[in-house]
């Protein structure tokens, strides 16, 4: 308790006008010196080209609809395994969280399953499944699956068993302690899982496009490099990093809404 | 030391003081709405730690009976098998003839066990068993809350409460049912000193409106001659002492009488305490 209360305090000392602009400041300064550097040839081109370069084959490439429908391929790729993944690794942990049984059945499987890199197994998925959606899908798909999986299972076990007990004495149905209880109990966690998942969907589409693709934002990549386009090459590297910090926004603003009651989330 | 902590006792304090008017200085209960409980040759066992030998025990209905004994006698269990949280091993307990609901028994926790996701209305509300989702569960939360004083800090969460407060609200979660039994397991045992006897008097307040049988485990004797009607002492399993204090109420914390059964009391666990 007191130690939430110490972390959250400097939110006391915060400008609430500037909140929002001031974690804009350095990536900006950043942009401004590189440009510098680009354009005064302390930087050679052929090693980074200049940020104004690679905003023009943005544009161009924005143009000719291919940025679009790259960015669109990757985005769907990785929203469907996101989801697939996801959702099979919250009904298992979910499982596993309230029956002693399927636990018993299923965890040791999964933890052996887990300590193999997933990446490790790109080249049996692409004798398996060529390099056809399938196979981006089931690799993005069983790197969400783990975080999820895992941190579902320990926020539903670590529960506080003293309010379990409590929604049984008063009466709460199974059904009743799921959405009352447990369920909200074992949020914070899922949320962690959550973020740890994305961060995981985003490596795991970059390798998999960048070997075995033939459209989405690594593709790209690997097409501009055969081309020597080096501007397209890091506009590929810049996209990936705003769709990854968009990605982590939409769940922090998540996060925000359904746990508004943590103390960590109320607002001073 | 108990005068000088009363002279000091905030505002709270005076106001349900004022409320002890001469015309409502009873010592029983204005009307009881209690269940008698009666306990016959009950026996508990985890694994090879007897726990209970055998209790044999009658409480009437509308009692207030505290229960002391040293850590790890066996209150908690006692309590918890009164409560229907545990199963017997052997033995009896029941409540007199009536049919008793779930929502007839409650019991209140050291740990006010909030949901922390839940307003503090919603967490009263929880308190209502199978009627949750009736058409009046808000307005009897909302008198529950009225009850213990909370009725400002309806839509807070519970993470904003003092110890003191959020054990008021897993009190009105208690009694939104209107139970006929109530068994607290040292519900103030987290508290400090000055809330801790604004807590009694609360305890005592709610006691004497509603009538319900209370039975109150706590490791202060002095809370326990200060409250009850009735100090039991468990020893070895059993219950070693029946102690009845019969001074009226309110009664005057720190008074010679109640300073005389807080030491007898004390005597009597000490004296167990010396056997081990
Ligand atoms: N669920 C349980 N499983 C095993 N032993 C228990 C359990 N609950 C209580 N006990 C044991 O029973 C004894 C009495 O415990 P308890 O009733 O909590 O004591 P008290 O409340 O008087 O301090 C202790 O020795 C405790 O270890
Ligand atoms: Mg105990």
């Amino acid at each position: 308790m007191s130690l939430i209360d110490s972390v959250s305090l400097p939110r006391n000392f915060r400008l609430p006008r500037v909140d929002g602009l001031v974690q804009w400041i350095v990536p900006l300064a950043i942009i401004a010196i590189w440009q510098v550097a680009s354009v005064t040839g302390f930087v050679p081109v052929r090693v980074l080209p200049a940020p104004s370069d690679v905003a023009l084959a943005g544009w161009k490439l924005l143009l000719s609809g291919e940025l679009i429908r790259n960015i669109w391929v990757s985005f769907w790729r990785a929203s469907i395994g996101f989801l697939i993944g996801g959702s099979i690794g919250f009904a298992f942990g979910l499982a596993n969280g309230l029956s002693q049984l399927s636990a018993k059945l299923t965890d040791t499987t999964l933890q052996m399953v887990r300590n193999v890199p997933h990446l490790a197994l790109i080249p049996l998925v692409i004798l398996w499944f060529g390099i056809d959606e399938s196979a981006k899908l089931f690799l993005v798909a069983l790197g969400v699956f783990f975080p999820i999986y895992l941190n579902t299972l320990h926020g539903i076990r670590t529960v506080d068993p003293h309010l379990i007990e409590m929604g049984r004495i008063y009466g709460m149905s199974d059904g009743e302690l799921f959405r009352r209880v447990i369920f909200p109990g074992a949020l914070p966690s899922i949320f962690v899982g959550i973020r740890f998942a994305l961060g995981i969907m985003w490596l795991t589409l970059i390798v998999a496009e960048t070997i075995a693709a033939s459209s989405g934002l690594g593709y790209m990549a690997m097409q501009a490099r055969e081309f020597m386009l080096i501007d397209v090459v890091v506009l590929s590297i810049l996209i990936y990093a705003l769709l990854g910090k968009l990605a982590d926004s939409a769940s922090r603003v998540l996060e925000r809404l359904t746990l508004s009651w943590h103390p960590a989330f109320q607002k001073r | 030391m108990q005068t000088a902590l009363r002279t000091s006792l905030p505002e709270t304090e005076l106001a349900s003081r004022a409320n002890f008017a001469p015309a409502t200085r009873v010592s029983r209960p204005l009307h009881v709405s209690g269940l008698p409980l009666s306990i016959r040759g009950l026996r508990k066992s985890f694994g090879d730690n007897e726990v209970l030998r055998g209790i044999d025990l009658h409480i009437p209905a509308g009692q207030f009976v505290a229960i002391v004994g040293k850590s790890g006698c066996g209150k908690s269990t006692l309590l918890r098998l009164i409560a229907g949280l545990e199963k017997i091993d052997a033995g009896s307990i029941s409540f007199g003839d009536a049919a008793v609901q779930p929502e007839d028994i409650r019991v209140m926790f050291q740990e006010p066990r909030l949901l922390p996701w839940a307003r503090v209305l919603s967490n009263v509300e929880v308190g209502l068993g199978r009627d949750r989702s009736s058409s009046d569960a808000h307005a009897r939360a909302e008198k529950a809350l009225t009850e213990v004083g909370l009725t400002d800090k309806r839509d807070q969460w519970p993470s904003v409460l003092s110890g003191g407060q959020k054990q008021r609200v897993a009190l009105a979660r208690a009694l939104v049912s209107r139970p006929r039994v109530l068994a607290f397991d040292e519900p103030l045992g987290a508290l400090d000193a000055l809330t801790r006897i604004s807590m009694q008097r609360l305890l005592e307040r709610v006691w004497r409106d509603q009538g319900f049988t209370a039975i109150l485990v706590t490791h202060d004797v002095a809370e326990a001659v200060a409250l009850a009607d009735r100090v039991l002492v468990i020893d070895e399993g059993r219950i070693a002492h029946d102690v009845m204090v019969n001074t009226a109420r309110p009664r005057e914390r720190g008074s010679v009488e109640l300073a005389g059964l807080e030491g007898s009391i004390l005597s009597h666990l000490l004296s167990a305490d010396d056997r081990t």
